[in-house]
């Protein structure tokens, strides 16, 4: 093992513990979190002792959550932040200052110090952002009204961090550093204006200079590139990595870059949240545990108990459905990865001893660890009783649909004459585009679309297509058509296929993929050129255009016919000959039948 | 239980009430094992107004009932079921030259109008607003079966589609449904006249206008 570098073996054992972990946990309905927990707890320093500085490890994964936050801000519009001002700062601030209060008085009640019940009140009533957003991401929740208030008030605990953590050092006995608050405020706001402009400004066009270069790792890099600046520009100015990479996202939401960038971050995120997650169960410290057992359980009852009864009254405060308000209620109520932060500093700033610290740290983790079972629990023996009288509750007003009902690849003349139509009749549809000169070109006439490659399977997943029901396939390119297609057909039945086929050979290639809908993108125009030119000749339009119908009909008839034997050239050849013949016969028995009316005196 | 072809022609299926319904009556039967109803829904086969005369006409011919369900619309069918009878009801195929020579597809059959007003029974009266008793937009109806030698049943109406109740609209479709499903014992059928005979004397029309112009020469 001499010849193998640590960097190698601590990935093996994360990747080893994760992969062991997780589906052990998932088989037993528990969750991916609880397995992520427990593989930390594995590990852990208090576990095997594999991996002994989870400090280091903890600080590094929190980039997850950062990239969990960018991700959060891409679905969410400035024009959908702005509608949420109301929730955010007005619950928000009644959950953070509520939850405080009450906890401070409790440890007062207590006996604890004023300043210890101040901090650590305000460091326990924080929420894990982390383990809230993925369990309600996992319940598809965000959409509900009780998701779009627990999104709020978590995005306003991120702001509240900031003031948090400035206070810390007011209540220390440590000597301040005799910063100048002044100049840190208009250090943060300096930031925030430069990412709100640049974000705005510079970042669309450097996107497309990117996107133009073709090449995917490239615009890889540059997405995470992005949200690794935007942190340190952020920890620069000492405000919440979270925060900025939220805001960046908020920021690109309306971009047509949007479902790319989601795509190439999404993976990133998951991995580095589960470590995250690791990094939190190998937090967990035993030896606070073992020393002062009454203290942390009963510290972790009081404070979870506490924070649930709080939130259960802002649940009813603002009207939540009552089957929402348990889960809403669990997930609020654990404490959160910022606690971590704050108790730290509070320890370093001499507002209590080290040991204080580690008590209060194990209650927090141990609250992560315990809200995940609680909500297994709750799903096995409560809700079943709520299920009775369940009446789905109506989506909140601030929802939107969350994913358009059709996906149109391709932007071309094709596809835009299909979006228009829908447009105009109030449909929404997901448009994908590789080409971002042909995307830069179309955005000034207020389309909305994606940058994007459609062959991609995760970029099609993204786009939304398993829940769409239609997908248009209007790629000029066949050979990229006919690999949408494979993968539509492969992994996403529910899809009714739409395609735009290039001629003859293209049609048969999609109905060989078992495409039903297929129109060859000439027929249509040349038959309507057909009867401009009958009608030049003096036919009466009426009779031009039932002439080209049947035509039409007959063409299409015959095309169905041949698909079979398509393979057989021969077999082909003889089947066109057959059908031009029959068409001949077709409308020489039409003309037959006509000039009998008109001897029988029927007329015309 | 006979054959039964129900041929349903509504413009905007999302506005109707009562042809919905009765259409929807109309497929659960049809669906059902062992059933003889076939339904075809005219504007969602052609859309385009290209009807395929051949498919029509074999399903006619399969048929010993045909249905035209459809709501009145300025006191006559919509305009696809007017095109339908244009194109399939040709010449030599439903109607022409004498009892049993070419054109006797339909003779003997049964047709049957289901259709709908907008206006309630009383303004179809000398007093109302449509002036004339509903029966007096028959004729064509009763005239174009008689010429195809079909017999033409008594209609059955819905007046006042948009106005009438849940459980109206719920009696209306269950006597539809009853109809198609015993036909054709229906009680009234005793009853009924026979189609009348419209053979038209043979000197009625010229047998080929190119005669006369041979005459001419």
């Amino acid at each position: 093992m001499s010849g193998v570098t640590p960097w190698l073996t601590s990935s093996l054992v994360f990747l080893g513990a994760a992969v062991v972990a997780v589906p052990l946990s998932k088989a037993l309905g528990l969750g991916s979190i609880i397995g992520y927990l427990a593989a930390g707890l594995a590990i852990g320093p208090f576990g095997l002792g594999l991996v002994s500085d989870p400090e280091t490890i903890l600080h590094f994964a929190e980039f997850g959550v950062v990239l969990m936050l960018f991700l959060v801000g891409l679905e969410l519009e400035p024009r959908r932040l702005w509608a949420l001002r109301r929730p955010i700062f007005g619950w928000g601030a009644a959950q953070v200052v509520g939850c405080a209060v009450v906890l401070a008085l409790a440890g007062w009640a207590f006996g604890a110090p004023w300043r210890w019940a101040v901090v650590a009140a305000l460091g326990l009533a924080l929420s894990s952002t982390a383990i809230a957003l993925q369990v309600m991401g996992e319940r598809n929740l965000m959409p509900t009204s009780s998701g779009q208030a627990g999104f709020s008030i978590l995005l306003f605990q991120d702001v509240a961090a900031i003031p948090i953590l400035a206070l810390i050092p007011l209540l220390g006995v440590a000597a301040d550093d005799g910063g100048n608050a002044w100049l840190e405020a208009a250090r943060a706001l300096a930031v925030i204006a430069a990412i709100v402009l640049g974000g705005r400004l510079a970042l669309r066009p450097l996107f497309r200079w990117i996107a133009r270069s073709d090449t995917p790792e490239i615009f890889t890099a540059a997405s995470l590139g992005l949200v690794v600046g935007i942190a340190a520009l952020m920890q620069v100015a000492g405000l919440s990595m979270a925060l900025g990479a939220f805001l960046a996202g908020v920021l690109l939401a309306d971009s047509e870059y949007r479902r790319e960038l989601e795509t190439d971050v999404e993976p990133f995120k998951g991995l580095l949240l589960g470590l995250f997650f690791i990094a939190v169960g190998m937090s967990v410290d035993f030896d606070a545990l073992r020393q002062h057992p009454g203290i942390v359980f009963g510290l972790l009852v009081g404070f979870l108990a506490i924070k649930a009864a709080v939130l259960w009254a802002l649940a009813r405060a603002m009207a939540l459905p009552w089957q929402e308000r348990p889960v809403f209620t669990l997930l609020l109520a654990q404490g959160g990865e910022f606690a971590f932060v704050v108790f730290q500093a509070a320890s370093s700033a001499k507002v209590f001893s080290a040991e204080v610290a580690s008590v209060l740290i194990g209650a927090v983790a141990l609250s992560m660890l315990v809200t995940p079972l609680l909500l297994v629990a709750f799903d096995r023996w409560v809700a079943p009783r709520y299920a009775d009288c369940d009446e789905r509750p109506a989506m909140a007003e601030i929802d939107e649909p969350q994913e358009a009902p059709i996906i149109i690849a391709g932007f071309g003349r094709y596809g835009q004459i299909v979006a228009r139509l829908l447009y105009a009749n109030g449909l929404k549809a997901t448009v994908l585009e590789h080409d971002a000169e042909q995307i830069e070109f179309l955005r000034r006439f207020d389309f909305q679309l994606f940058y994007g490659d459609a062959t991609r399977l995760d970029l099609l997943r993204t786009a939304g297509a398993a829940t769409a029901k239609v997908l248009v396939l209007a790629i000029d390119d066949v050979e990229q058509s006919l690999k949408v297609a494979d993968l539509a057909r492969e992994h996403f039945p529910n899809l009714t296929v739409v395609a735009r086929a290039r001629n003859v050979t293209h049609w048969y290639a999609l109905r060989d993929r078992g495409v039903m809908h297929i129109e060859r993108e000439t027929l249509d125009a040349s038959l309507m050129s057909a009867r401009s030119v009958l009608e030049a000749l003096g036919w009466q339009p009426h009779r031009a255009r039932q002439l080209a119908m049947r035509f039409r009909r007959h063409n299409v008839e015959q095309l169905e016919r041949q698909w079979p034997h398509h393979r057989d050239e021969a077999a082909l050849v003889s089947m066109a000959r057959a059908g031009r013949q029959q068409l001949e016969e077709l409308f020489a028995q039409d003309r037959a039948a006509r000039d009998q009316r008109r001897r029988e005196g029927w007329g015309e | 239980m006979a054959p039964v072809l129900v041929l349903a022609a509504h413009p905007d299926l999302r506005l109707s009430r009562v042809n919905r319904a009765l259409l929807d009556a109309a497929r659960s039967l049809a669906a059902e094992p062992g059933a003889a109803v076939e339904v075809r829904d005219l504007y969602a086969l052609y859309p385009d107004y290209v009807i395929d005369v051949p498919a029509e006409q074999a399903a006619c011919e399969r048929a010993r009932l045909i249905v035209w369900q459809h709501p009145i619309q300025w006191y006559a069918m919509p305009p696809l079921m007017k095109l339908w009878l244009d194109e399939v009801l040709t010449l030599g195929w439903a109607y022409g030259r004498g009892a049993n020579g070419p054109g006797a597809a339909l003779r003997g059959k049964d047709v049957w109008l289901v259709a709908s007003t907008g206006g309630a029974e009383s303004a179809y009266r000398p007093e109302g607003y449509n002036r004339y008793f509903f029966d007096a937009f028959l004729p064509p109806y009763e005239q174009t079966a008689a010429l195809c030698g079909l017999r033409f049943l008594p209609p059955l109406l819905q007046h006042g589609a948009h106005a009438v109740g849940a459980e109206g609209l719920r009696r209306h479709v269950a006597a539809y449904r009853e109809r198609l499903a015993s036909y054709p014992d229906w009680p009234e059928m005793a009853e009924l006249e026979p189609c009348p005979a419209c053979d038209m004397p043979p000197g009625d029309r010229p047998a080929d206008p190119m005669a006369a112009e041979k005459a001419a020469a």
